[in-house]
């Protein structure tokens, strides 16, 4: 009988509600003993098994199972898979013998986190899971699986092994120099550090590329009130999102709304408009916008072309629009004109934006691209931590192995990987030590 | 029943640190040991120290410990290791004379009060209640007492191989013939169902000095003046002597490649592993094909011994074989072997089976410190001693144990290292292992344990009174040096180029920059002129690693933070919801005392750090609140 210790879980592994077949997993210490108890019996290990599902006297179901045992399944625990008919009557029945056997159901994401735990799937890896279940277009999806497959991981690895190399022959000058292991080695290994250094720093300038694709691209709309800013993103999703009135200073506050464009994901912002104004709550609404434009990918500047001609209301846009060209007072000026009334224009407006959008974001099929935060704080501290190590004294490499050791942390804590071991084993590998 | 606080088996390395350590903690002390005259017997290379070991050394002696003195006594050639390095990375080293060196140990351990020596073979351990109570010997008669220290080097089962030969021994006598091994002990650690493996070491052959030609080979003499491993000894006043130099040849490699079938570990006739930083030539020869030549040292084994240790060749091919290869080297075509190179097995005890305190954790009273624990080397073996005498005394006392952490000692990371990670290979120190290395320099050893030693009661009052003069003056000096200050325009009248920006430095601060030393710093302040030498190396290590230092200070915050969340000895892990099986039986077996500790094992992960921790607070809290109730 499977243990009621609540370690083994099970969930759902297919889409949610109806469809032609559900596919329920299974991982813990408990994932056998249930195929004993449910199907009788342990079929072939990853061999997909016809069986009828019993719990007590009910049936169940007749279904395809699958038995993985540890270490080598999805999770590195046993794991057993049941490949259901897909009514919802039949799930309900395996979740209640499950539970009847001591199992429940799991948490968000706990597959993934015990796979992590295992050391059967790096973080990156983990986290391109997530990233496949999110994806909202085919590029974010293409980006996913690419991570999935291991680019980065292979990347950040690779970068880690180099270190590990370095530092090995660093801590070989320190540890073994009375066994002949010589400067020479020191030499090598800052000349190591100042390729990685070259490596990381080519790979931090990317203009956001991976982190705009998974996260959205993150389109501001700027300018004075009145100039059609409300209009213009209610033109581009379609719908009466953002409030339109001639009333000059209607939109206070920051409204950011989904967009696909072109098969990118597009976060559109609309903002207060840009002027001086003695009211507190204007004025907040401003620093707000003026902020969104700092963080954001693309800035649009819509103007009104029957408006007398102003500076740029202190931002710096990548893009400049001239609004209301159905209008007598129209005038024409450098850049793309339209109206979002008659909408003429609006088309080319779009597909401008389009092209601004994946000209920027395309992968193009060169190294794998950052793609979270998390991983560019990590990868700073990184290459600050080398810079670092290079202006240590020739004739000091602790000071050397020290910021080498940090950055090396740095590092691992993106795949989820650091280990002392390592660095003795690149040690011994490479140098012949020992009297 | 007459018996001691405590016995400790075997006069080793550890063995004598050991009861030196007990006994000064006041414990009554009786050394039980083959043979005295082997008490402080180097089996292997005649030196101590070195990069890592070193540091061992300092702290040993800082923690008032013999080997620091006793290598003083018996040096004859001292080298500061990786002298042109930043001072966390200098080793001191030192050749011995070995009987100077066993008669410099056995002499200390006869100076202190408390500790008797008895010649006998221990051959079982006497259990009451599950604990251990004394020991049986070999001629039959039964001593008791509070702990037991267990140090029996490579004795356990011990096997010798030389080529196809095979000699159940301990090690080989200096002289002629063998040690017997230890066969009984190694039976009952079995019957008491430790976990235990095998490891190997080897030795090269020791050569007749009289047969080398040492005209024709290049010599390396030693520091002058020598530096001292003891912050008691004022001056080393043994006889300096040089080594020399040698080659192995591509003649030598094509002979040991021709005959590596001979070889037991090639054979297969030997399987344990063997330390990868001790290879032995055969070994050096295969793994690192395109080397056309390895270095040798050839290392007097005393003053008044034309004994020959060929730093470099250990080796346990078949003697036919060794006296051919020795043949293709220069200088010694016509050496004659005394004691042929050979390769030993030996049992040792998984030490994930202890604690921190050395206390084998299922056999209460019975302490384990040396080789015996997977480790090599004098040096790592003494610092084990040291702590295992330290704490059996305690125990008998009814005192709690003291255990240093990483960020303390070279101590502390060793014996952290051995009982949560394990060894796979004979365990040596390196200063990679410690990731505090700025901060565990073998200079400042005593100002890091000197005190706690005091508070432990095993500090002597010469070194007691030494420390705090040491320490006063260290003081005073810090002081001054952070109170004189100058502004940038006065520094560069004085000829010193610092940025302009109007902020006063310390003349600290200015020890730090490159140009200044602390000479300098006494021609713009002469009060500064009178600080003694090991004062002013302490302010320009002080200056020069500040910032790496600060920072190191953060992370050793953040660690001990980690090291003071005390996990309970009879934690129940499969109540710790989402644990896997994996991590739940590592931490089972290992039983870490701090959550720090658990995090250091290989394969526990963050999240299930989180899980433990969480599990030990909802714990606590129910704990209140049916206390409350
Ligand atoms: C062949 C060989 C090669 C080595 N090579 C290296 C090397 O290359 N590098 C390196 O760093 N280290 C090397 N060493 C290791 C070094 O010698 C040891 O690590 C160190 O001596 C261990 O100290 P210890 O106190 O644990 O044991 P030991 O120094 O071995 O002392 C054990 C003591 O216990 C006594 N004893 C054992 N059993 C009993 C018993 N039943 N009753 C009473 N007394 C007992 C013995 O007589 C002996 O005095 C080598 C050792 C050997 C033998
Ligand atoms: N004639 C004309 N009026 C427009 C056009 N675009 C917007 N407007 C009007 O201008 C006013 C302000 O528009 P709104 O989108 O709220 O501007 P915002 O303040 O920039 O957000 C509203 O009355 C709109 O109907 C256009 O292309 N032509
Ligand atoms: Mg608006």
């Amino acid at each position: 009988m499977a243990a009621k210790d609540g370690q083994t879980i099970y969930a759902l592994a297919s889409a949610p509600g109806r469809s032609g077949v559900a596919v329920v997993r299974v991982s813990g210490p408990g994932a056998g003993p249930a195929l004993t108890a449910l199907a009788g019996g342990l079929p072939k290990p990853r061999a997909a098994t016809l069986r009828t599902l019993r719990h007590g006297k009910v049936d169940i179901d007749r279904a395809l199972v699958l038995w993985f045992p540890a270490p080598h399944s999805f999770t590195g625990e046993d794991v057993a898979e049941f490949h259901l008919h897909g009514g919802r009557a039949v799930r309900e029945s395996l979740f209640a013998a499950l539970a009847d056997l001591g199992q429940r159901p799991a948490e968000p994401g706990e597959f993934s986190r015990r796979a992590v735990e295992h050391g059967r799937l790096d973080l990156t890896r983990a986290e391109a899971i997530a990233d496949l279940v999110d994806a909202e277009t085919p590029a974010q999806l293409r980006q996913a699986l690419r991570q999935y497959d291991g680019a980065l991981a292979e990347l950040y690895e690779g970068w880690r092994a180099a270190l590990i190399g370095a530092l090995g022959r660093a801590e070989a000058a320190i540890d073994f120099s009375d066994d002949g292991v010589g400067e020479a080695e020191f030499a090598g290994a800052r000349a190591q550090a100042a390729s990685i250094i070259d490596a990381l720093q080519k790979h931090l300038d990317d203009a956001r590329r991976g982190e705009a694709l998974r996260e959205g691209f993150r389109l501001a709309i700027v300018g004075a009130p009145n100039a059609g800013k409300s209009s213009l993103i209610n033109a581009l999703v379609q719908r009466e999102a953002a409030i339109v009135s001639e009333v000059p200073g209607t939109t206070r506050d920051v409204i950011e709304l989904r967009l696909n464009l072109g098969g990118y994901l597009v976060h559109v912002a609309d903002t207060a408009g840009l002027r001086q104004t003695s009211d507190a709550v204007e004025a907040e609404g401003v620093r707000r916008a003026l902020a969104q434009a700092q963080a954001s990918d693309l800035v649009l500047l819509l103007r009104d072309g029957t408006a007398p001609y102003t500076d740029h209301l202190g931002v710096t846009p990548d893009l400049i629009v001239w609004n209301k060209n159905d209008l007598p007072g129209f005038q024409k000026r450098d850049g793309l004109s339209l109206s979002l009334k008659s909408g003429e224009g609006l088309a080319q407006l779009i597909e401008t934006l389009t092209a601004t959008v994946s000209e920027r974001l395309e992968t193009k099929g060169e190294a794998p691209v950052l793609t979270r935060p998390r991983h560019r704080e990590a990868l700073k501290q990184a290459l600050d931590c080398l810079r670092h190590a290079l202006s240590a004294p020739q004739d000091q490499p602790e000071l050397f192995a020290e910021d080498l050791r940090l950055a090396l942390r740095a590092i691992g804590r993106i795949t989820g990987r650091v280990d002392v071991e390592e660095l003795l084993d690149a040690v011994f590998r490479d140098f012949c030590i020992g009297k | 029943m007459s018996g001691y606080d405590v016995i400790v088996i075997g006069g080793g390395h550890a063995g004598c640190e050991a009861t030196a350590a007990s006994a000064r903690a006041g414990a009554r002390t009786l050394l039980v040991t083959h043979k005295f005259e082997t008490l402080g017997e180097m089996s292997c290379n005649p030196a101590i120290g070195g990069v890592g070991k070193g540091h061992l050394v300092r702290e040993i002696d800082a923690l008032d410990g013999l080997m620091g003195r006793v290598a003083d006594a018996a040096g004859i050639q001292f080298r500061l290791l990786n002298r042109r390095k930043g001072p966390a990375v200098r080793g001191p080293r030192a050749q011995a004379d070995r009987a100077l060196y066993r008669a410099a140990m056995q002499a200390a351990l006869g100076a202190i009060a408390n500790l008797e020596i008895r010649e006998a073979a221990a051959e079982d351990l006497i259990l009451k209640d599950g604990r251990v109570v004394g020991v049986r010997t070999a001629d039959g008669g039964e001593i008791f007492s509070a702990a037991v220290v267990l140090t029996t080097g490579t004795f356990l089962n011990g096997l010798i191989h030389i080529g196809e030969t095979k000699i159940p021994a301990g090690r080989m006598k200096v002289t002629d013939g063998v040690d017997a091994p230890s066969l009984g002990l190694s039976k009952t650690l079995y019957g008491f169902g430790l976990p235990m493996g095998r490891l190997k070491t080897g030795t090269p052959p020791r050569l007749d000095g009289r047969t080398i030609d040492w005209a024709s080979l290049e010599s390396q003499a030693g520091d002058d003046p020598p530096l001292p491993f003891s912050f008691l000894t004022k001056a080393i006043t043994t006889p300096q002597i040089a080594c020399a130099i040698t080659r192995t040849t591509l003649q030598t490699h094509a002979i040991i490649r021709a005959n590596l079938h001979r070889a037991p570990m090639y054979s297969g006739q030997i399987a344990s592993p063997g330390p990868r930083y001790c290879p032995s030539i055969e070994d050096k020869v295969s793994r690192f094909a395109d080397r056309e030549s390895h270095q040798i040292f050839l290392e007097p084994e005393g003053l008044n011994d034309d004994t020959i240790y060929p730093n470099g060749i250990s080796t346990s091919l078949p003697q036919d074989v060794q006296l051919a290869l020795l043949a293709t080297i220069p200088g010694l075509e016509k050496a004659v072997i005394r004691r042929p190179g050979y390769a030993i097995e030996y049992d040792y005890v998984d030490p994930r089976a202890l604690t921190p305190a050395l206390e084998v954790r299922n056999v209460p009273g019975l302490y384990l410190a040396g080789q015996i624990n997977g480790t090599t080397g004098y040096e790592e073996a003494a610092a084990q001693g040291l702590i295992a005498g330290l704490n059996a005394a305690r125990a008998a006392g009814g005192g709690v144990p003291i255990i240093l952490d990483r960020a303390q000692a070279y101590i502390g990371v060793m014996i952290d290292d051995l009982v949560t990670k394990g060894v796979s290979e004979p365990y040596r120190m390196f200063t990679s292992r410690a990731e505090y290395r700025l901060t565990l320099r073998a200079d400042n050893a005593d100002q890091r344990l000197t005190r706690l030693g005091e508070e432990a009661g095993i500090v002597g009052q010469a070194r007691r009174e030494a420390f705090k003069d040491k320490l006063d003056r260290l003081n005073v000096s810090r002081e001054t040096v952070t109170a004189l200050t100058l502004t940038p325009s006065q520094a560069a009248k004085q000829g010193l180029t610092i940025r302009q920006d109007g902020a006063r430095r310390t003349a600290l601060d200015l020890l730090s920059l490159p140009q200044v030393d602390f000479a300098r710093l006494a021609q713009i302040w002469p009060e500064l002129s009178g600080f003694a030498p090991e004062i002013v190396e302490q302010l320009e290590i002080d200056a020069q690693y500040a910032g790496y230092l600060d920072r190191q200070d953060a992370d050793i915050l953040a660690f001990r933070r980690d090291e003071s969340r005390a996990l309970p000895p009879d934690l129940e892990y499969g109540a710790v919801v989402g644990l896997s099986n994996e991590v739940r039986q590592k931490l089972e077996a290992i039983r870490p005392v701090t959550l720090g500790q658990a995090g250091r094992i290989e394969g526990v992960t963050s999240a299930a750090l989180t899980l433990v921790l969480a599990h030990v607070k909802g714990r606590a809290r129910s704990r209140n609140e049916s206390k409350r109730a």
